[in-house]
């Protein structure tokens, strides 16, 4: 940055000068300090950005052994009467071994057995009978299908695990890579976009766990915080800004809902405990009571950000349409509202992102449990992604580590999402002037 | 309201009769016992230093001090005859048929015609689509802006100049047919052709409606007004004929603000 020169004709003194010199020294200080911190914010996030992605990313891909399955009836049906419970209950588990076993049969003795049958996911069991409940007509014949490898496997094949390590070390053995490596061989190992982990719940086994089930139970969560917390929050900030008398007690009511924003959330979680679970006896681990839980915690937010909004609107809107006989309701929904509507709309998205990446309220009120099944309504069991994430870094497993961060990238994925949109409302809503 | 009505009302000139009025905010007493009458169909100019309460006393005469927290007014207010201090008076209907225009042109932020079209859309004044626009482009011709805004109803109010902005607000105010009309310095945020814009356009209105004006400027308040009233201190000083209060005061506080002693 050049220095200014003074106007020519302007005499300036050395002390001027020297002044002048002053103030440009601290100016380009001040600027360069703002540039670091900014330069420094960015390497932060593009460090976690990295971290999480170079992670997490493996998780969206799934390793499967592709054999020729026989839909054995004896196995399957044996009295031929495609009856649903009994398809249901059939032992799909040692179709799939068998299959795997034919690609093999020199392999003998019941411990190269269960390493041969290790291979597998816990999990093919389902996949086949989802096949055999799609199309019963598949019973009797021999199909190639590609069946789900197990997390070691998926490790081993993405390359976690190294084949000159110690075997004794190793989570896979040199029998178990022998094997992969003839199936590598004869093309039986496939490599393929993971959609489990967009369309399945919770598992113990990390290559069946998937994250639509927190997914849901987000939303519907969010739905219930939504519900509660929007019409409440703008009704209370409607009310305390333009009609509520200035006294005392509203300024009570006032430092209270600011105190109430900075109250730890897992206090909220108590109260729920505390009053909806034992003594509402509302269900547990249930999107409803999470949904309440995190409804009083945006309160505040939405509150304080509606009025501050509401306090922006000129008076002089006030008085106009006053001045002309309206209504103080009038005056508030037919003008102030509108004018409003994009700080109370930005007030509330935040709190509901806030919302989305809260746990440990959840917590309280038992959201934590281990749940298989996607929630289908807000009365259900379920879960919601933080709690997912944290749930699977507490798991043992290796590639639990790239469910984790694949989840994580999931989160940050809805909360761009959700931030995006209110940029997007303010936009159509400040187009109306 | 019927025409039939108002003349049947017209048995004293005055439009507006007030009596005692005093006017406190919180424990500060801002005007002191106020006597004063608004002719009918004639422009009425308050002038006064600044805080003498010219202000205060204009809000009284369609209660907009109501909704300052800690105001309080006293006396008595008649419109029509009607004590309109009471609290049985709907203060909402009252502003209906005193109707005000404020110091800084505040348009909706809204279309040119919904501004127009607001006032008589909350009351139920129009019968259908038609009507209203017969409404609209009646009240904007009284404005004498019809002409400059007939082709960009649809634009936003806030887009015009700020002269074109207050005779926007002059219209939405007539647009619900009040009887008075309040204006609280309606020139003082404007140059001096969109104020003599407006002046000409008060001449015209005061064959429809009977006008207070609230004006820091004495040479406009001898150009529009037929009635001049004088405040200092929150005390009405001085009331009378325009000519005469600017040609002959009584009072000698009246005569050093004319004169341009103080204010
Ligand atoms: N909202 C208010 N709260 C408290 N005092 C006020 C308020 N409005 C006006 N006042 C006081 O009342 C007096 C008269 O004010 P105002 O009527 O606005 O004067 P003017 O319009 O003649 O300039 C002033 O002393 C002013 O400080
Ligand atoms: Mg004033």
């Amino acid at each position: 940055m050049d220095e200014p020169v003074a106007p020519r004709g302007l005499q300036v003194t050395d002390a001027e000068a020297a002044h002048v010199r002053r103030r440009y020294r601290s100016e380009r200080r001040f600027r360069l300090l703002g540039a670091g911190a900014i330069v420094m914010a960015l390497t932060m996030l593009a460090l976690l950005v990295t971290s999480i992605v170079s992670t997490g990313w493996s998780a969206f891909y799934q390793h499967s052994l592709k054999l020729e399955v026989y839909f054995d009836p004896a196995v399957i049906d044996p009295d031929g009467k495609r009856d649903p419970d009994t398809l249901r209950s059939a032992n799909y588990t040692s179709l799939a071994r068998a299959a795997l076993k034919a690609e093999f049969p020199e392999v003998e003795g019941r411990r190269d057995i269960r390493a041969l049958n290790g291979l597998l996911s816990n999990g093919v069991d389902i996949q086949l009978l989802k096949m055999v409940q799609a199309d019963p007509e598949i019973i009797g014949q021999r199909l190639p299908v590609e069946l789900i490898a197990s997390d070691d496997v998926d490790s081993f094949l993405k390359g976690f695990i190294d084949r000159d390590e110690q075997e004794s070390n190793r989570r896979v053995k040199d029998n178990e890579i022998a094997w992969l490596d003839a199936l590598e061989a004869k093309d039986a190992v496939v490599a393929k976009f993971d959609a489990l982990f967009w369309t399945s719940g919770d598992s113990r086994e990390p290559e069946l766990a998937g994250f639509w089930g927190a997914m849901v139970g987000s939303f519907l969560t969010l739905l219930v915080t939504l519900g509660l917390s929007f019409p409440i929050g703008i009704l209370a900030a409607v009310y305390l800004e333009e009609f509520a008398p200035r006294n005392k007690f509203t300024d009570i009511i006032e430092v209270n809902i600011n105190n109430l924003a900075a109250v730890p959330s897992i206090v909220f979680g108590l109260l729920g405990l505390a009053v909806f679970l034992n003594f509402f006896g509302l269900p547990r681990s249930a999107p409803l009571v999470g949904g309440m839980v995190l409804a009083l915690m945006t309160l505040p937010t939405i509150i304080i950000a509606s009025r501050a909004a509401l306090k922006a609107v000129p008076p002089s809107i006030r008085e106009a349409a006053l001045g002309i006989g309206a209504s103080k309701l009038q005056v508030v929904t037919h003008h102030v509202l509108p004018l409003a509507m994009p700080g109370v709309l930005t007030g509330t998205i935040i709190g509901m992102a806030q919302a989305l990446g809260e746990t440990a309220p959840l917590l309280m009120i038992g959201m934590v449990a281990f749940i298989v099944d996607v929630p289908g309504g807000i009365t259900d069991p379920a879960t919601v992604m933080p709690v997912q994430i944290y749930l699977w870094a507490d798991s043992p497993e290796r590639a639990f580590v790239a469910r984790t961060s694949a989840g994580i990238m999931a989160l940050l994925g809805f909360l761009v999402l959700m931030n995006a949109l209110a940029v997007l409302l303010r936009k159509r809503f400040e187009r109306r002037w | 309201m019927a025409d039939g009505e108002r003349f049947d009302m017209s048995a004293t000139k005055a439009k507006v009769v007030a009596r005692d009025v005093s006017v406190f905010y919180g424990e500060k007493q801002a005007l002191f016992d106020v006597d004063l009458e608004i002719g009918r169909n004639e422009v009425t100019a308050l002038i006064g230093p600044s805080g003498c309460g010219k202000s205060t006393f204009l809000r009284c005469l369609n209660r907009m001090n109501d909704v300052i927290d800690g105001c309080r007014v006293v006396g008595s207010v008649k419109v029509d005859g009607t004590e309109i201090l009471d609290d049985g008076i709907d203060a909402v209907q009252l502003r209906r048929r005193v109707g005000m225009v404020f110091q800084k042109p505040n348009p909706f932020p809204k279309s040119i015609y919904d501004n127009i079209a607001y006032g008589p859309r909350i009351h139920g004044l129009s019968r259908d689509k038609d009507d209203l626009d017969e409404m609209v482009q009646s009240s904007l011709e009284k404005a004498g802006l019809w002409g400059e805004v007939k082709e960009r109803l649809q634009q936003p109010g806030t887009g015009l100049s700020g002269g074109q902005q207050q005779r926007l607000c002059i219209a939405r105010a007539i647009a619900v047919r009040p009887d008075v009309i309040l204006m609280d310095e309606p020139c003082s945020a404007l140059d001096p052709i969109a104020t003599a814009k407006i002046e000409e356009l008060i001449d015209e209105l005061r064959e429809s409606f009977s006008i207070v004006i609230v004006t820091h400027s004495m040479q406009q308040a001898a150009r529009v007004s037929q009635r001049t009233a004088f405040f200092h201190l929150g005390v009405l000083v001085e009331v009378g004929e325009t000519e005469r209060i600017f040609t002959n005061p009584v009072d000698e506080r009246t005569q050093g603000y004319i004169t341009g002693r103080f204010g």
